[in-house]
């Protein structure tokens, strides 16, 4: 089993809110996704198994969503919102800075395997620009300092 | 001290007569239920639940002329009348919260600072329609908002503002909050649907509309976050006392997220009618321009909303001014650049987001955003050709209006705009093979 006893009662607590036991997908992708970090086809089979809904349509559904990673990532996501609002205060040079402080690409891990790196469209942080989210945390109004001192402070925790 | 450390006005509503909606927004305590009772918090609900008629409810909401705050700007009253009388199905309310459109934020704001107000404004709503079990689908990047509102709903459910028998009615009302998957096109009412259900997030065909077949083919009412918050004030204080606020046309008052180059960016109420000068310059709002610089274009109503040139922006924050100008209100989510910002990068930005968001069902938004990107990107990194311009504009032509929900108008709409704007701009570009201005923005 990949997904823990703790995720399996909070789907199974999803499933009983809704007239429809599928509308609990979206919500148990996203549990599995907060405590597995990527989706895969045997979370689906086991997201399947606890919901009654076949593999299929969570496999359906669950690549419709661009906010849930298919490939394994890194300890911490960093998710750089590359669009207008942010863009217009710097966040392509954000991109930069953060490639060159890790040391990777866009797209790409740490060879330690604690941060992967991506950009993402809007996520509604615009008057707070630029902005990045971090596993399930939002960091706003960012600067050089601010993001050299985040770093840090994850690379400490490990 | 707060989760986003956004500006707001808070300050000037809380002194205001008539602002509302962000009195309490720099109040750390007003999260929990104790200090939004005090507030006044739950009492239009209570009042709605214990003295009104469902009928009553709309006439009240329709007569106060309050129109949908997610972008379309359609009156919410009539929108709660469509809901057949007679169905025999259980009626279904949503609330809005996949807020996306680039440029907008304040949603985020209310749910996150004033989670109560939401919930208040569903719960009218719901007993308006007839719904006994509503939903709040908010966007699942949005964990603080989806934590706040869960914590604030069981809060309600424990002081019986929720739940079975509300306040001795005989009227039960339970509330779900539902974390979606962070698709810009879930913001749209079919396309939710579709998602809360636990499909793709692809938009479904009109008519049917949502309240007569909508969530599980059952009637169904979806409304933005910001629409809802306002509806306990309308109750509270009357349709008359709303109406004072705004414009004939467009009654109320409005949260704009101001951000792009300007001083203060933040999230600002205001009545309806108010200056887009005034907002962008005055200290009080956005300050001015970063570095004092000229302004070059304003979006005055998200990404999807066509651009205000600076002739232009001697405009009022209204639905019909803002027609009128050209553009639209959309989410109020007014985006503002420089004179040092290209125009071709600006769109690039803009039609990457439309093309990663199509959801692919129809193929003239599906191929066409991909298309339009290539060329704008190609211009962009210098590799233009002669005829690109009339290649996009016919490209914009084939999608404008050919596809089942707005996002491939919203695609569209600025590109079109740029374009009719700035053409000497593109050109240059295209015989160039570079920026006429220089975009090179570095953050702090």
């Amino acid at each position: 089993m990949i997904l823990n006893d703790d995720s399996v009662a909070r789907i199974r607590e999803r499933v009983g809110l809704y007239p429809r036991h599928k509308s609990a997908i979206l919500p148990a992708l996203t549990i599995a996704f907060h405590q597995v970090g990527h989706l895969n086809n045997d979370v689906y089979k086991e997201i399947s198994k606890i919901i009654k809904i076949p593999y299929v349509e969570i496999a359906e559904a669950a690549t419709f969503y661009t906010m849930f990673p298919k490939e394994p990532v890194g300890k911490y996501l960093i998710q750089v919102c590359h669009n207008i609002s942010c863009a217009l205060l710097g966040a392509d040079s954000l991109v930069e800075y953060l490639e060159q402080k890790l040391d990777i690409k866009k797209g790409e891990t740490t060879k330690d395997n604690l941060f992967t790196l991506v950009t993402v469209e809007c996520l509604g942080s615009c008057a707070t620009a630029p902005m990045m989210q971090i596993n399930q945390d939002y960091y706003e109004n960012l600067t050089r300092e601010k993001v050299d001192q985040i770093l840090e402070e994850l690379r400490a925790k490990g | 001290m707060f989760y986003s450390p956004v500006i707001t006005n808070a300050a000037e509503v809380a002194q205001s007569e008539k602002l509302h909606l962000f009195r309490y927004v720099e109040d750390p305590e007003q999260v929990k239920i104790g200090t939004y009772e005090a507030h006044g918090g739950y009492k239009a609900w209570k009042k709605a639940l214990t003295s009104m008629k469902p009928a009553e409810v709309i006439d009240e909401v329709k007569k106060s002329g309050l129109r949908g705050r997610g972008g379309a700007g359609f009156p919410a009253g009539m929108k709660w009348s469509f809901i057949p009388k007679d169905s025999p199905k259980p009626r279904y309310l949503i609330c809005n919260a996949d807020e996306s459109e680039p440029g907008t934020c304040k949603d985020r704001v209310l749910m996150e600072r004033d989670p109560h107000a939401v919930i208040e404004g569903m719960a009218i709503a719901a007993f308006a329609i007839g719904c006994h079990r509503m939903f709040v689908y908010i966007r699942g990047e949005f964990n603080h908002s989806i934590d706040r509102m869960q914590a604030a709903m069981e809060e309600a459910y424990e002081k019986g503002h929720l739940g079975k028998n509300v306040y001795g009615s005989g009227y039960d009302l339970e509330m779900v909050v539902h974390s979606g998957g962070g698709a810009y096109i879930c913001g749209e009412e079919t396309a939710l649907l579709n998602s809360l259900e636990g499909e793709r997030g692809m938009s479904r065909i009109r008519p049917p509309f949502p309240a007569i077949e909508g969530l599980y083919a059952c009637p169904t009412i979806v409304n933005n976050v910001e629409t809802l918050a306002s509806v306990p004030h309308v109750i509270n204080k009357g349709a008359d006392w709303y109406k004072t606020l705004g414009t004939e046309k467009s009654p109320g008052s409005k949260i704009f997220s101001l951000s792009g180059h300007v001083k203060r960016p933040g999230n600002y109420e205001v009545e309806l009618g108010f200056s887009l000068k005034k907002l962008i310059y005055d200290p009080a709002y956005g300050g001015g321009i970063l570095g004092d610089k000229k302004v070059k274009g304003v979006i005055p109503g998200g990404s999807s909303t066509p651009f205000l040139t600076p002739d232009m922006i001697d405009v009022n924050l209204d639905y019909e001014s803002l027609t009128e100008a050209g553009s639209m209100l959309g989410s109020g989510a007014v985006i503002v650049f420089h004179e040092d910002t290209c125009i071709v990068w600006v769109i690039l930005k803009l039609i990457h987001f439309y093309r990663h968001e199509s959801c692919g069902k129809c193929t003239p938004c599906r191929e066409g955003t991909g298309w339009l990107e290539q060329i704008v990107r190609r211009i962009e990194q210098g590799k233009g050709q002669p005829g690109d311009i009339e290649m996009i504009e016919d490209v914009c032509g084939n999608i404008l209006g050919r596809t089942i929900c707005p996002l491939g108008d919203a695609a569209v709409m600025p590109i079109q705009s740029a374009i009719k704007h700035w053409r000497d701009e593109w050109q240059y570009h295209i015989d160039n093979k570079k920026c006429l201005v220089n975009t090179g923005f570095e953050f702090k």
